[in-house]
């Protein structure tokens, strides 16, 4: 198996206990892989599962059944039963993760937040930092702002941060939720330029993205969610 | 098609609960607690008031002797012995040096009425260092590690506000290189502000030093910001268990339910 991703009948319901129990099937019989160098889109509309399902893929949301294959470091793992040990590995070391808003740290400097995953798998600092600046001025970051904590930027700044702190890492498996949605063309036209870049390198990932241009220029394959749908 | 049984086969684990649990006569205050911490791992112990959280936290650490099972430390001669067994000099040598315990209240993790550096060269002391100049320098650059001015070297905590008297304790517990921390509500009497700068300095601590730690809290932001993994304890059981923000983001007992949808959005 050459897949990066291999996902069979992935199944998640969230159970609320708070609202007598009731039982919310969100996915069911989830199937597809991901290869080396390939970006699968996933589509359907809001609520139809696409965010549980790259949550599920990071093990940020629990998997009820099925399995989800990640190639990591020369083998298969199964992040459906991984321990946290593992699954804090397969982060370290695998899969990286745009999330749609930047969960910002307080007092951390903007370029120490980006530098951050490539320091925490053994890069110098100073390395570290000179690859951050170089993409925070790629997404139009001024340098002015570097030594502020992202707390206080605008939406789309924000976002930004979060996507150079996503693209900094040399990763085998990127997933990105809703990477373009608060940026302006220009910003835009970068992340499908990183995107380019990153499949070149052989990087397979899975995006959640609305703008129907930028899934366009992305897309390798698309995945339809609503065939996942769980609702009975 | 190869599956990964074991990431790392020579990682082994640091602190080993077994079936652990403390009963005040006929009161239970913690139940068949087990558990595994690696090194370089955070755990946080969350739940409310009388959950047990504090207790297990005594037991782990060995100030407290279990009514069941037992708890296991891999000493630095890479054996796992039952802290029960060990002896009055190996017990010395976790309290003094391989194990830091930060206390809610940093008086009782301090002297109040000796200079700072005094507090931090008291744990160097104890195991051997007599270099009145090399404790002092050591004291100092701890001190800055934990971003109390050096000036302040020769006050008396007393004096020191109460984020300052946290970060020392902080100090007077990391200045051994200890292997494992043990921390009860350490951001717990302190302002908002003064809370995020020490989580903030704890978590860099933490990760460049490769500590592990065992920290309770009923706060699930300090939990998120610090911890790898989540224990949540509930009428002195763990109910639920597994990574922080899948605990966080994915609850699955109705307690933690409860307990993540309590919070107040800022």
């Amino acid at each position: 198996m050459t897949a990066m991703i291999d996902i069979t009948d992935a199944e998640k319901t969230f159970t609320m206990h708070l609202q007598g129990g009731v039982e919310l099937p969100v996915v069911r019989g989830v199937s597809f892989h991901v290869e080396p160098g390939e970006c699968v889109v996933l589509s359907g509309p809001s609520g139809a599962g696409k965010s549980s399902i790259l949550k599920m893929i990071f093990g940020n949301y629990r998997c009820d059944g099925g399995r989800i294959g990640i190639r990591h470091q020369g083998a298969v793992i199964d992040l459906a039963t991984a321990e946290p040990r593992q699954v804090l590995s397969v982060r370290r070391s695998t899969i990286g993760y745009v999330s749609q808003f930047l969960r910002a740290v307080p007092r951390v400097a903007t370029i120490d937040v980006v530098a951050e995953p490539l320091i925490a798998n053994g890069t110098a600092r100073a390395e570290a930092r000179d690859k951050a600046g170089a993409l925070l001025r790629r997404l139009n970051i001024p340098e002015r702002l570097w030594a502020l904590p992202p707390s206080t930027f605008s939406g789309g700044e924000q976002q930004r941060v979060n996507i150079a702190r996503g693209f900094i890492s040399d990763l085998p498996i990127l997933l990105l939720d809703e990477p373009t949605a608060s940026l302006d063309a220009a910003n835009r036209a970068v992340v499908v330029e990183l995107i380019g870049q990153k499949k070149r390198q052989g990087v397979a990932m899975v995006a959640i993205v609305h703008d129907d241009e930028i899934r366009h220029l992305i897309a390798d394959r698309i995945v339809d969610v609503t065939s996942f749908a769980a609702a009975a | 098609m190869a599956e990964l049984q074991d990431l790392t086969p020579d990682d082994q684990p640091l602190l080993v609960a077994e079936h652990l649990g403390k009963n005040y006569g006929r009161l239970t205050a913690c139940r068949d607690v087990s558990f595994a911490l690696y090194p370089g791992e955070v755990l946080a112990i969350v739940g409310e008031s009388g959950s047990g959280k504090s207790t297990l936290l005594q037991l782990l650490s060995a100030q407290l002797a279990p009514s069941a099972g037992r708890v296991s430390y891999r000493m630095r001669d890479g054996v796992l012995r039952d802290l029960a067994a060990l002896g009055e000099a190996e017990r010395r040598f976790l309290f003094r040096t391989d194990w830091g315990y930060v206390h809610q209240d940093p008086a009782q993790g301090l002297r109040m009425a000796v200079s700072a550096g005094a507090n931090v060269g008291e744990r160097l002391m104890a195991v051997d260092w007599n270099h009145y100049g090399r404790i002092r320098d050591t004291a100092s650059s701890w001190l800055e590690r934990v971003e109390i001015d050096t000036a302040r070297i020769d006050d008396a905590p007393r004096t020191y506000s109460g984020g300052m008297r946290q970060r020392l304790q902080i100090a007077r517990n990391l200045v051994t290189e200890p292997r494992l921390v043990f921390m009860d509500e350490p951001t717990g009497g302190l302002d908002v502000s003064v809370q995020a700068r020490l989580l903030d300095l704890m978590r860099n601590l933490v990760s460049e030093l490769g500590l592990a730690a065992i920290v309770v809290t009923h706060d699930l932001a300090v939990a998120r910001l610090l911890s790898h993994r989540v224990m949540v304890m509930k009428g002195g059981r763990v109910i639920e268990t597994g990574l922080t923000d899948q605990v966080l983001d994915d609850p699955r007992e109705p307690y933690t339910q409860l307990l993540v949808s309590s919070i107040l959005p800022a």
